[in-house]
């Protein structure tokens, strides 16, 4: 297929954005010296400017990108994605932010080791950061690939790997310079473009049926080689029993794993206490409403304007849905404009990423178990900026190799092991008392290593057409998502684990992290 | 750029003088600290008023998850197990599985806002009650 719109022009709306950013980046982070400054951006932002960026962070190319193309292409079943990350984020507001806003300072290592033995618990919740963020750096990453193939006409791999690589250095440079703040700002300024950019398209299209939905939905089943049934359940996931567990899975791993995503969790410290977590959560559940209500509406839009064959056929698959439903509204410029908002998703969400990464390498690693809670905060942040490197490198290298792999599955496996290691150990350690030590460990890494273990012996790592390896076949696991094995089996293994321990909770220090997360008494924080 | 947001305060700060009683020798007993003046956990998590609050969290929020996990499954497994009735048409070419997932955004709402309430009117006000048994935040009154 032919490429469309103007590639000079897509470039130099990109590029102006990228010039635009990195001076803001440059303007509010001139003094990053201390881990505060770095990691949490001082605390200082408020709630609404929070919740922005947390729905920055979560807007990722796979959500936009991925999912209006999910739609696009399978109609209903694509729309369980948009449910599942709305629904999710009342597991954030309802249960974790405010007590992880009142308990943590840098990391989740820092709630997870609260009332445990520091070293072991601290290395176990680095290692589930690093291989979640891992996970989901190089989802963005391949995506950044194949968008790129359908924008810039860049259709050879080794092209598509120049690309990439360039993305991987500019995200690197916003954490290097921008630390928590800068990486904050550029989420609000990208969260902000990109809910305009969904919700002027969604009007206009609504506007093109009459601003009726069931028009809308109906020339949408015409244009698409599954007809009527792509309104109804089951296009995707309906062929066997064992893809209907599969949905199952895949809609359990949604809702409990964005609010344990470790990126996810660190925004929450960027707020200066616990109300304002609140509030942040509230305005990003209203910004998420707003959006995914939209991706409905461009999804079934790209299907009737486009038309779901023509998507499927194009360079970057499903995923160019709605650069393709841009070019085909407005022209060379919106093409233009949604793709430099693509764009900068991928770079925001993959620096956001970075920062999670290195931070707990260098606060839980680093500092807690390697100097044992003795290193000097500048040192610290030098070896947190070290790490940003070495992981931004690793995820150029992941990304080229992931390259045209389905984005949204990928991110679907890092909220299954973020669900795995991190839901059950925080909610533990938070609401029940008897919690220990033994019981994090096993929690931790039962549900991340089984987790892991599944995927490996997954349909997505081996023996179908669509696997990573095709061409090998060492898959007995049938379900693409292994969420509803690994999930329970985390919560169960923290059971069980503490049940069986000799070592016993610490009343003080439970005392402690209890009175601390509901009141915030002793976090050093003001409620006011 | 940021908007000013009260900075953290440390809690272990000077305890302010009340009129009257407050001198050197006698440091301010009268809330549940421990020698260093930071708050003492054991003695606050045993207090009626720390008991109460913790009861009025658990009371909403785990019934509130039950709540929206159970429909929220309800929704998938119907939408997994029981495709005829999700395929029902309800208005032009509207079926139930669409108007029921579209519920799932408005009773996500609800229960945000519930919980913004019901934590306003609660929690915070029980919140400030127990942080004044170990005298925080007096500097700000």
């Amino acid at each position: 297929m032919e490429s469309i719109g103007n590639q000079g022009l897509n470039l130099s709306i990109f590029a102006v954005f990228v010039a635009v950013t990195l001076y803001v980046v440059y303007r509010v982070s001139n003094r990053n010296v201390t881990q505060s400054d770095y990691y949490t951006a001082g605390s200082s932002f408020t709630g609404r400017q929070n919740g922005m960026a947390l729905s920055g962070d979560f807007l990722s190319a796979a959500s936009f990108l991925g999912i209006t193309g999910g739609i696009a292409v399978n109609g209903y079943d694509g729309f369980l994605y948009s449910i599942g990350w709305v629904v999710a984020w009342l597991i954030g507001l309802l249960l974790i932010a405010e007590g992880l806003r009142n308990t943590g300072r840098f990391t989740v290592g820092d709630v997870l080791a609260f009332r445990m033995r520091q070293r072991p618990v601290r290395a176990a919740a680095a290692n589930s950061t690093l291989v979640i963020s891992f996970f989901y750096m190089v989802a963005q990453m391949a995506g950044a690939g194949g968008l790129v193939a359908l924008l810039l006409d860049v259709q050879t791999k080794g092209g598509q790997a120049v690309v990439i690589t360039v993305v991987g250095v500019i995200m690197v440079l916003y954490v290097l310079f921008g630390g928590m703040k800068g990486t904050t700002w550029v989420q609000i300024i990208k969260a902000v473009l990109l809910l305009l950019c969904v919700v002027l398209m969604s009007i206009f299209l609504l506007g093109k049926f009459g601003f009726s939905v069931s028009a809308l939905l109906d020339s949408g089943s015409q244009n698409s080689p599954l007809g009527d049934a792509v309104l109804d359940p089951g296009a995707k996931y309906g062929l066997d029993e064992t893809s209907k567990l599969d949905f199952v899975s895949l809609a359990l791993a949604l809702v409990l794993g964005i609010a344990s995503l470790p990126h996810v969790l660190m925004r929450f410290y960027t707020v200066p206490n616990a109300r304002e977590a609140r509030r942040s959560v509230v305005w990003a559940t209203w910004l998420m409403v707003a959006f995914y209500l939209c991706t409905l509406v461009i999804g079934f839009g790209a299907m009737a304007l486009v038309g779901s064959r023509t998507i499927a056929r194009a360079p970057g698959g499903e995923n160019s849905a709605a650069p393709l439903l841009a070019f085909e509204i407005g022209g060379t410029v919106l093409l233009g404009v949604v793709c430099a908002v693509a764009f900068s998703t991928i770079l925001a969400v993959v620096a956001g990423l970075t920062l999670t990464a290195s931070a707990s390498f260098a606060h839980d690693v680093y500092a807690n178990v390697i100097k044992r809670g003795n290193a000097d905060p500048r040192s610290e942040v030098r070896v947190a900026r070290q790490t940003a490197v070495v992981i931004g490198v690793l995820s150029i290298g992941g990304g080229i190799a992931a390259n045209g792999q389905n984005v949204a599955s990928l991110v679907a496996l890092a909220l299954a092991l973020a669900a795995s290691s991190n839901l059950s150990t925080i909610l533990y350690s938070l609401f029940w008392r008897r919690f220990n030590t033994q019981g994090t460990l096993w929690a931790i890494y039962g549900g991340l290593v089984s987790c892991l273990v599944l995927i490996i012996f997954s349909p997505v790592v081996s023996g179908s057409r669509t696997s990573i390896f095709p061409d090998a076949d060492f898959q007995w696991f049938p379900l693409n998502n292994p969420g509803i094995v690994s999930i329970p089996l985390s919560f169960l293994l923290g059971y069980v684990g503490t049940l069986l321990a000799r070592e016993k909770a610490d009343p003080d220090k439970q005392a402690e992290m209890e009175v601390r997360a509901l009141t915030g008494l002793g976090s050093g924080l003001a409620q006011h | 750029m940021t908007k000013a947001v009260p900075l953290p305060v440390d809690p272990r700060g000077p305890l302010p003088a009340r009129q009257g009683f407050a001198t050197f020798d006698e440091p301010a007993s009268r809330f549940l600290v421990d020698a260093e003046g930071n708050p003492d956990f054991p003695a606050i998590q045993q207090t009626e008023e720390f008991k109460l609050l913790r009861r009025r969290v658990v009371r909403f929020v785990f019934p509130m998850t039950a709540l929206f996990l159970v429909w929220y499954m309800t929704y998938v497994l119907l939408s997994a197990y029981a495709k005829d009735f999700m395929s029902q048409r309800v208005f032009g070419v509207v079926n139930v599985g669409l108007v029921l997932g579209l519920l799932q955004f408005v009773s996500t709402v609800l229960i945000m806002l519930g919980y913004s309430r019901y934590a306003a009117r609660a929690l915070d006000p029980q919140v400030d009650v127990v942080r004044e048994l170990a005298g925080a935040d007096e500097e700000q009154r």
